[in-house]
């Protein structure tokens, strides 16, 4: 068995009563459309196609059947080439998959410690607003979204100290979504692999991912920069800095 | 304070800014004694380096004395007289603990930058050198914040002279790594060097040190070909020989052994190919030119080194890798890591091994700067290395 993909959890069920069957976090490429998303997309991508070939305007024109053909390719082919261009890529449910890693100069239980501490992990994380502990398993969490706050209940599904960490949102979350924190000894004395994998089904689907990321909400980068933080953090105690470094701006009255 | 700032594509100024401050518990503060203007500093002039911002200080090779200590700080004290490596290291992560220092994990806040760039992964940062690289604030001033102070600056207790032990901080180490990178083995093997400018000139001379038994360097610039003789190296002016012919011949048509690069991405060359290379870097399609890259792969000997310690910014094309396949050469390139060659090339330097001081041309103060960054670029009046006195 690899180690950074268990199969089994050693966690005694008991300890996870109300435990759903853990969901795959398996890649299976880039973005394919869900059927409803294709003829909605079919039908507006030629709506648009019509309406830029009756404009009288050259520009719009062009822009409205540019998009309208390539959303009426996109449904016609079932791919969705800007997401794939974006490498938004997929699990087996239609999900978005966010995975990275890092390596960690620090023990593996000491690092699991830090991520099993729900509460402190807004720290980590800093579009996370808050995480607060229900119960043993149970937790709230609240992200700060471009339309203000989004927050769910999520549950812990595998808790293996020093090892793994998984959880999954409970129905009715509004961003369904869950993911693991795999914490496996780096070879050669380096400390810890964290490997993290999340998958989420945004709001609008592929075409939404697309529109996020478009408008800056990158959760790819953002895990990134999470892992770093907390890599730094672990290794350094701060987040090395130029903030507020002299500068020609400085004398100019801009920023440092 | 003083400041020497990049003002935009061919354009740095002397400007008055504010004093740097400490930001973090580990910073130090250095007022800088002597500083230098480097030949990648070129790069940041004439824009080939990406991601400068109007404001920016520059510098990255500087000394000083210790003005001012964070509270986290141990082992440097107010006081002390300091060499500080032009690449930043945390001294923490992985990298760092084997000696990779310019290879640290944690040093570049826009580590994000980077990574876009290079695969995923991004290298330290580095003092005065693009945003790309940490975005921090250089050496060429009066004063300098100076991050991680515990890993970096390294104590000069003898009385050796600024202009003596200054060249710590870059050009000699990164002169060294190279000629140490090629793995020689002394009184058999044959080194080249292509461009005799400061890290030429160094690596040259390591090369000498580290006992290789010929050290052949190509240069077109007169003055630079005769500061390599001086040191008993054979010079071959690529300007009035066919360097891939010279260098056979030199040889016994074998091609030296180790072939070092010390020119990186600017070279300047001859032919259709060169004039590509500069066609397309003007166009922003590629960063680099790769004449001197091309000579190296082209000459090395079957089994030999080609070292890179030139900087190489981006994409390169039409490189011989055929030529490379064939004869079985190793490539080591890299920053250098130049905290762990400060302490033993300041033994040779105080053992009378060499005083790095020869490669100084100019001397000149702050305000003189932006005329001798000019003068450096064009490689006019025999300029080879220029040293600034912030004081002056
Ligand atoms: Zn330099
Ligand atoms: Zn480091």
């Amino acid at each position: 068995m690899s180690a950074d993909r268990p199969t089994t959890n050693p966690t005694d069920p008991a300890a996870l009563p109300d435990a759903a069957p853990e969901a795959d976090l398996t890649e299976t490429g880039t973005a394919h459309l869900p059927t409803l998303e294709r003829s909605v997309m079919g039908s507006v991508g030629v709506a648009l196609m019509g309406a830029g070939l009756r404009s009288a305007r050259p520009f719009q024109k062009l822009v409205l059947g540019g998009v309208g053909a390539g959303l009426t390719a996109m449904a016609a082919t079932g791919r969705n080439p800007i997401a794939a261009a974006l490498k938004i890529r997929q699990t087996g449910q239609g999900e978005v998959l966010v995975r990275d890693a890092v390596t960690v100069g620090k023990p593996a239980d000491v690092l699991y410690g830090v991520w099993r501490d729900l509460a402190g992990l807004p720290r980590l994380m800093t579009h996370l607003q808050s995480v607060e502990v229900l119960d043993d398993t149970r937790s709230r969490w609240t992200v700060r979204a471009p339309t203000g706050t989004v927050s769910w209940d999520a549950q812990i599904t595998a808790d293996e100290p020093g090892r793994r960490l998984a959880w999954a949102s409970l129905p009715g979350a509004a961003i369904e979504n869950h993911g693991e924190v795999v914490f496996r000894e780096a070879p050669g004395d380096r400390g810890t692999e964290v490997v993290v994998r999340l998958a989420y089904r945004p709001p609008g689907g592929t075409v939404g991912a697309v529109a996020a990321r478009l408008f800056g909400e990158e959760p790819a980068q953002q895990l990134r920069d999470d892992l770093m933080r907390f890599k730094r953090e672990q290794e350094l105690g701060f987040a090395p800095t130029t903030e507020g470094q002299s500068s020609g701006r400085a004398a100019h009255g801009g920023q440092a | 304070m003083k400041a020497i700032v990049w003002q935009g594509t061919n354009s740095v100024g002397v400007e008055t800014v504010p004093d740097p401050t400490l930001l973090l518990p580990t910073d130090a503060i250095v007022r800088v004694t002597s500083t230098a203007i480097c030949g990648s500093d070129l790069h940041l002039l004439d824009g080939v380096i990406p991601s400068m911002e109007k404001g920016d200080i520059l510098g990255h090779e500087f000394m000083g004395e210790v003005v001012e200590v964070g509270r986290d700080v141990r082992k440097l004290k107010v006081g002390d007289r300091v060499v500080v490596p032009f690449n930043i290291a945390c001294g923490a992560c992985d990298p760092c603990r084997r000696g990779l220092f310019s290879a640290c994990d944690n040093s570049n806040p826009n580590h994000r930058m980077a990574e876009a760039l290079y695969g995923g992964v991004s290298g330290g940062g580095l003092f005065g050198y693009s945003h790309m690289y940490g975005g921090y604030a250089g050496g060429q001033a009066q004063y300098v914040r100076v991050p991680f102070a515990d890993v970096g600056p390294y104590r000069i207790e003898s009385d050796l002279r600024d202009e003596q032990v200054l060249f710590l901080t870059d050009i000699f180490p990164t002169g060294y790594q190279a000629a140490e990178n090629c793995g020689i083995v002394p009184g058999r093997d044959v080194v080249a060097v292509f461009g005799a400018g400061p890290v030429g000139q160094f690596a040259a001379r390591s090369a000498q040190m580290l006992g290789a038994a010929n050290v052949i360097v190509i240069d077109r610039v007169p003055e630079r070909l005769a500061m390599a003789a001086a040191a008993g190296c054979q010079v071959i002016n690529y300007e009035q020989e066919d360097v891939l012919i010279a260098l056979r011949e030199a040889t016994g048509g074998r091609g030296p052994d180790h072939v070092i690069d010390a020119v990186g991405m600017e070279a300047h060359g001859h032919g259709p190919g060169a004039l590509v290379d500069t066609a397309k870097q003007r166009l922003k399609l590629s960063f680099d030119r790769i004449t001197a890259l091309r000579w190296a792969l082209l000459s090395c000997a079957k089994g030999g080194t080609v070292s890179l310690p030139g900087v190489y910014g981006g994409l390169i094309d039409k490189v011989p890798m055929g030529a490379a396949f064939a004869k079985g050469l190793t490539f080591k390139m890299g920053q250098t890591h130049t905290h762990r060659h400060i302490g033993p090339l300041l033994s040779r330097i105080e053992a009378g091994e060499i005083d790095p001081s020869f490669v100084i041309t100019h001397r000149a103060s702050l305000d003189q700067a932006p005329d001798l960054y000019r003068t450096f670029r064009d490689k006019h009046d025999g300029c080879v290395k220029v040293v600034l006195n912030p004081w002056a």
